[in-house]
């Protein structure tokens, strides 16, 4: 199979994230929009390392995963606290911060 | 099976960063086992001490420039050892803001309002917790301003962010506000990381190779598919320029800048803008220099609107903390111009601004936080009113930070801004100089509003006044005041200094 496949539907899972990350409300879901562009910054990474022939690719990916982990975190640690404070994870609520 | 080699590192040259992260998991160490009462002062001994004997590890390895330092991912060189030399001065000062920290939430986690919450605030619990975060984000910041290959470079990138979206939320009045700065930040810089990692795997696609010298060569070649080197530069750039806050990039500044604690925000602005400006000079200087025809237009197009946009939009602005968000970004638009310049005089005129600019930027946020009344900090410019009346000391010197920004003679500003933009007009980019000279002009004119409000105007008793500040507080805002004047009167040390040694090892 033809690896450039790899590369649309990785091409494809990040516009889908990037599309859902402007157009969803909750801030969960906006998180997971942009995890899912991570995803596909992975399997973009993995692919190429496929048609390079080169390893560095899949190492890149295993780093990208702790990173994304780290995010999550911090990320969630966030979201939580803000809800906390609001009980709602809309970031349309979140507009204290204007002019 | 293949013989594991055990990797060659230069801990001479890793030193400055090894220090920072080891200053920063001592300070973890510290939350976990020193008694609550004497962790707030051993907290800012550990993080000055850890700054300064990073300082001294990097000026020890001044001279031994490699592009080895840590096999092919780190390059220790002479633009590598200006940068980290000013992030780490500028964290130095802009660590001793912290120490005020009756400026940040007693239980960050509590509800704002809860019970758990005045509990903590009556047995005076201070956070203590921003101090290793704090040495985090500058360890992060440290690697990404000489990370020459794509893993350090993400990696770095998150490492410096991480901690700030956390800081961003820990103001102790106003919390529904920094928190929401807090949210903002987060997700808006982990949606720009996510375009970077998506730039550095087609960058990966382009060239084969993970290192900047690598793409350097595929670049060089020119065999390889262009539309993925393309791809790569332009979702790269987009991480990069969200991180400087570049128009049409900057949206989360103004906010962030806003619900921050004023502490935070003054590292903030000042170590990020040193660091990611720092890896943009290296990536567009060393691995895409030979694709020059291809980006220079849209950066230049980029740093026009972003000049233009961010005095323009300043001019409006009711709050101290948004105008100088919004002077920021004009700021990056003329740090920008030295980027695009692609010449060594661009390379030196941007190391000088960017640190001018960050010394001036904290001492203006530090003074920003002297400005309370009953409630908290007083961010409400036309509250500042008459301030030149009953605080002329603080008055005077917030005037000449301001002038400082604006470029006016005698100050670091005019020395930065009159080098940058000469070294624009020698790359014969004449639109930048005409835009920046304008755009500086125009900016000039709501830094000189905020002079002739706190000076020409009556102040409003509305309770607003200057607190003393703390002696930490006093050292930061005299250090930035007389690095500013010094660079201002006397640039020419400085200047042949950075020009000597300020080079990027391919």
């Amino acid at each position: 199979m033809d690896p450039y496949n790899y590369l649309y539907l990785a091409a494809l899972l990040f516009t889908i994230g990037a599309v859902g990350v402007v157009v969803r409300r909750n801030a969960i879901v906006v998180f997971m929009c942009i995890e899912l562009m991570l995803n596909a910054g992975n399997l973009t990474l993995v692919t190429f390392s496929r048609i390079n022939g080169d390893l560095n690719g899949q190492v890149v990916a295993f780093f990208t995963m702790v990173v994304a982990a780290c995010e999550v975190v911090v990320g969630l640690a966030i979201i939580v606290a803000i809800y906390r404070s609001r009980r709602s994870a809309s970031i349309d609520d979140a507009s204290l911060l204007k002019r | 099976m293949g013989i594991f080699t055990s990797p060659i590192l230069n801990y001479g040259m890793l030193a400055p960063i090894l220090v920072v992260l080891a200053g920063a998991v001592a300070g973890v160490l510290i939350e976990a086992f020193a008694p609550r009462k004497s962790r707030s002062s051993s907290q800012l001994v550990l993080s000055v001490f850890t700054l300064v004997i990073a300082l001294v590890a990097l000026i020890r390895a001044r001279g031994t420039y490699s592009n080895k330092a840590a096999m092919n991912s780190i390059t220790f060189d002479g633009a590598g050892y200006l940068l980290q030399m000013s992030i780490l001065i500028i964290a130095i000062i802009a660590i001793l803001l912290l120490a005020d920290s009756d400026k940040f939430a007693a239980a960050p986690t509590a509800a704002p309002g809860s019970d758990e919450e005045r509990q903590a605030q009556v047995a005076n619990i201070r956070v203590t917790e921003i101090y290793p975060l704090t040495l985090f984000a500058i360890a992060g910041m440290l690697i990404f301003t000489v990370a020459t290959d794509l893993i350090m470079l993400f990696v770095a990138l998150e490492v410096l962010s991480l901690p700030l979206y956390l800081m961003a939320g820990l103001a102790r009045r106003r919390r529904l506000a920094s928190q929401e700065a807090a949210l903002k930040y987060f997700l808006l810089g982990a949606f720009s990381s996510a375009f970077f990692l998506f730039g550095i795997a087609y960058l990966y696609g382009y060239s084969g190779s993970i290192t900047f010298a690598g793409i350097a060569a595929a670049i060089t070649g020119g065999t390889a598919n262009d539309v993925f080197l393309l791809i790569g530069i332009s979702f790269v750039s987009v991480g990069l320029l969200f991180k400087v806050s570049a128009v049409p990039f900057h949206s989360w500044a103004p906010d962030v800048y806003q619900g921050s604690p004023t502490a935070v925000t003054a590292f903030m602005a000042a170590a990020t803008k040193v660091a990611a400006f720092g890896a943009m000079l290296r990536i567009f200087y060393v691995a895409f220099a030979g694709d020059v025809w291809q980006w220079r237009p849209i950066l230049t197009a980029i740093a026009l609107i972003t000049m233009v946009f961010g005095s323009l939009v300043a001019i409006s602005q009711r709050d101290v903390k948004r105008m100088l968000a919004y002077s920021s970004i004009a700021h990056a638009g003329f740090l920008l111009s030295g980027v695009i310049a692609l010449n060594k005089s661009g390379l030196d005129a941007t190391i000088f601004y960017l640190f001018a600019y960050g010394i001036a930027t904290v001492g203006a946020f530090a003074i920003v936080s002297l400005v309370n009344d009953a409630s908290g900090e007083v961010t409400d410019l036309n509250r500042w009113a008459g301030l030149g009346k009953r605080s002329p000391w603080i008055a005077i010197a917030f005037s000449f930070l301001l002038l400082a920004f604006a470029g006016i003679p005698l100050t670091s500003g005019f020395v930065g801004k009159f080098s940058i933009f000469s070294a624009a007009y020698e790359s014969g980019n004449t639109a930048i100089l005409i835009t920046g000279v304008l755009s500086s002009a125009i900016a000039a004119f709501f830094y000189i509003r905020v002079v002739v409000l706190m000076f020409f105007k009556d102040p409003v008793e509305d309770g607003t006044s200057v607190v003393i500040p703390s002696i930490y507080t006093r050292i930061t805002i005299l250090v930035s005041l007389a690095i500013t004047l010094i660079l201002g009167v006397f640039p020419a040390p400085v200047l042949d200094y950075i020009s000597q040694t300020a080079f990027f090892l391919r």
